[in-house]
């Protein structure tokens, strides 16, 4: 019988990856969940501590799927924490995908933005020219760069870093080398995940030059299925509608880039 | 027959029916409105809901202060259908969340108020005063929070105390929700019909929990939560029977309605409108329109011009 997405399914965590001191990668076995489409996330269920969305890694190995996880508060510290053989519960996969164009390609991703940049590349064909932008805050916060090269071994391809301190690759905001780039050339898609801002300036700079560009959004989630509301973007719900939606559709967003809303559900300025 | 004579003849024969409907004062275009807690924080989502055909949105309970709700899990899909939340009432707050909607004018706002005692509703309801509000729906139902919605609807001389305070702080109609405590609603309802109350929505959701068996533990954050979704609509249907048998006052149907059968059953049960919510987590914001073509079909099969030719008719035998 054909598994109903909504219902929570256990799972054992098989292999845990260090990427950076804040940053793992958490691998289980689970058919659904590795064939995802790039840009949809799960709700993960941390026992004892919270639940989630996080977005669906790349898996090498058919039938597995992973987490990349950044320890920040108490639930995500807690996914974190998880060692192998611990169970965790999951739930979807929920959210479109993005639309992936040929030819030309810009992926930037920043911070955990990455993941769902990596799930998109196992979908690139051989043929399309590749440019990936990772942005980090320093050397040590710089993860799947070597894992980026490989996907891309069989394409023309370019990988670049930014950080903001300079301590690796370009110094600067990824933003900026996004605004470079999209001056230099046409490029047939722009897909970017990461901070609202870096997200916001992305789609403006690829947008105004009539590129087409997509953002995968991320807002407050509570129940993942469309029914607390806490996701909503203007007239959008992320989780639902989303979370990736075009460029188009975003420029006449009011709140996209603008304002984001807290746990209570307040209207706050980024 | 003279082709215009026919016409004419015919359309005083068959009217076209109309979705509108009133809960008392309360005048609706469309008998199918969004149920509290549903999408229910942003101006924005309510003007796509009332364009998807739904004649009213209720809003997200609110407090006199913002509150955040429980940590996650706080939703859980029951095996077999339905849900169980235990979000824990987060919201903006009364006061905030009169200044998003001091601009509408469009959309029919009906504000669900959470509390504790009468003062707190008279607040927020002074709150509203520059806001068109439809209605305001007094929360005398939340099973998983401490201190409000159950636990006030349990006490009848607050039910009585609250609603003759709302009352008297407002002209806009007050409706009650109420739900399945440990007093039997129909105490609370009838106080607070005794109390002045415009109208009753009915139910709110089931006192509930989920415990997975792997982990051993229960899943919600807050351990129990309230059930909603299609499991309840029997005893939902059964409770809008009850109330619109013994009592003569206007009933907003609301619990496990996702097709148009769903909501002619509450009609036929004695319910002037309804209130929907999970349906929208299955059939998404679409299950407006999906229902009122469906309803607007069957008035026609059964030559009905209004919402008010059904209502109650299942208590005829
Ligand atoms: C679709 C989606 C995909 C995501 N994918 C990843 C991923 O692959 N890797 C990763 O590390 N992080 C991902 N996140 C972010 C992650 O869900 C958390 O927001 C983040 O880990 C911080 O959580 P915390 O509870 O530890 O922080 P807290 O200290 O509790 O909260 C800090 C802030 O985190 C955000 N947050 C907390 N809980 C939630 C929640 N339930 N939903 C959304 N935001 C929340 C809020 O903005 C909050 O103000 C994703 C978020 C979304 C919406
Ligand atoms: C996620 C969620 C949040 C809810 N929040 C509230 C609330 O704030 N106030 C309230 O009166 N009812 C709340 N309810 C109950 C609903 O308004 C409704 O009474 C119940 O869900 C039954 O209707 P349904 O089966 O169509 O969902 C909530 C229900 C859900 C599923
Ligand atoms: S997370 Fe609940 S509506 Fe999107």
């Amino acid at each position: 019988m054909q598994r109903n997405h909504n219902h929570t399914t256990i799972v054992t965590i098989e292999k845990v990856i260090d990427e950076t001191p804040t940053v793992r990668t958490l691998v289980f076995s689970d058919d659904l969940m590795s064939n995802v489409l790039p840009g949809q996330f799960a709700m993960v269920w941390i026992p004892g501590i919270n639940e989630l969305p996080m977005s669906v890694m790349i898996s090498n190995e058919p039938g597995k799927a992973a987490f990349t996880v950044r320890k920040h508060g108490p639930a995500s510290t807690g996914l974190f924490n998880i060692k192998e053989g611990q169970q965790i519960g999951i739930r979807g996969p929920y959210g479109n995908s993005f639309d992936l164009k040929k030819g030309k390609l810009l992926l930037v991703g920043g911070g955990t933005g990455l993941v769902p940049m990596m799930r998109l590349l196992s979908f690139v064909k051989p043929t399309d020219d590749v440019t990936v932008l990772i942005g980090a805050k320093s050397k040590d916060e710089v993860f799947f760069e070597d894992f980026a090269n490989s996907m891309l071994e069989k394409n023309p391809h370019k990988v670049l870093v930014s950080t903001d301190d300079g301590s690796y690759g370009e110094k600067g905001f990824v933003t900026d080398l996004v605004e470079k780039l999209v001056n230099e050339s046409h490029y047939d898609g722009v897909y970017v995940c990461g901070p609202e801002i870096m997200m916001y300036k992305t789609v403006q700079s690829a947008h105004s030059r009539g590129m087409f560009v997509q953002a995968s959004l991320e807002r407050m989630m509570k129940c993942g299925v469309g029914i607390c509301g806490s996701c909503c973007v203007g007239e959008d719900l992320v989780c639902r509608d989303g979370t990736v939606f075009d460029g188009e559709h975003l420029s006449s967003n009011k709140e996209f880039g603008h304002f984001y809303r807290n746990k209570a559900g307040i209207l706050e300025k980024y | 027959m003279n082709q215009l004579l026919y016409s004419k003849l015919s359309s005083l024969f068959k009217v076209e029916p109309s979705l509108a409907t009133s809960i008392g004062k309360i005048q609706l275009d469309k008998p199918m409105m969004l149920a509290s807690g549903i999408l229910g924080i942003s101006l924005d989502v309510f003007n796509r809901l009332y364009r998807s055909g739904a004649g009213a949105v209720v809003t997200k309970s609110l407090s006199t202060e913002p509150w955040e709700g429980y940590p996650n899990p706080t939703i859980f899909s029951v095996k077999g259908g339905g849900w169980i939340n235990a979000v824990g009432l987060s919201n903006p707050g009364a006061t905030n969340f009169a200044k998003m909607i001091e601009s509408n004018q469009t959309v029919p706002i009906v504000v669900s108020l959470v509390g504790s005692i009468p003062e707190d509703f008279e607040f927020m309801i002074k709150q509203f005063e520059n806001c068109k509000v439809t209605a305001y729906e007094l929360n005398l139902s939340c099973p998983h929070v401490a201190k409000v919605g159950l636990e006030v609807g349990d006490d009848p001389e607050l039910v009585r105390k609250i609603v003759t305070t709302s009352k008297n702080s407002t002209d806009v109609p007050i409706i009650a929700k109420v739900g399945l405590g440990t007093t039997h609603y129909l105490n609370t309802v009838s106080t607070a019909i005794d109390s002045g109350i415009d109208a009753i929505t009915a139910i709110n959701t089931v006192r509930a929990m989920a415990i997975d068996v792997e982990t051993q533990r229960p899943i919600l954050s807050n351990k129990f939560g309230g059930l909603s979704g299609t499991p309840i609509k029997p005893i939902a249907l059964r409770c809008v029977y009850e109330i619109s048998s013994k009592y003569d006052i206007p009933i907003i149907g609301c619990g496990g309605v996702s097709t148009w059968e769903d909501a002619v059953e509450f009609f036929l049960a004695g319910a002037s409108a309804i209130q929907l919510g999970s349906a929208i987590g299955d059939n998404w914001i679409d299950v407006f329109g999906e229902i009122n073509n469906g309803i607007l079909e069957y008035m026609k099969r059964k030559n009905y011009s209004s919402i008010k030719d059904m209502v109650g008719l299942a208590k005829k035998s």
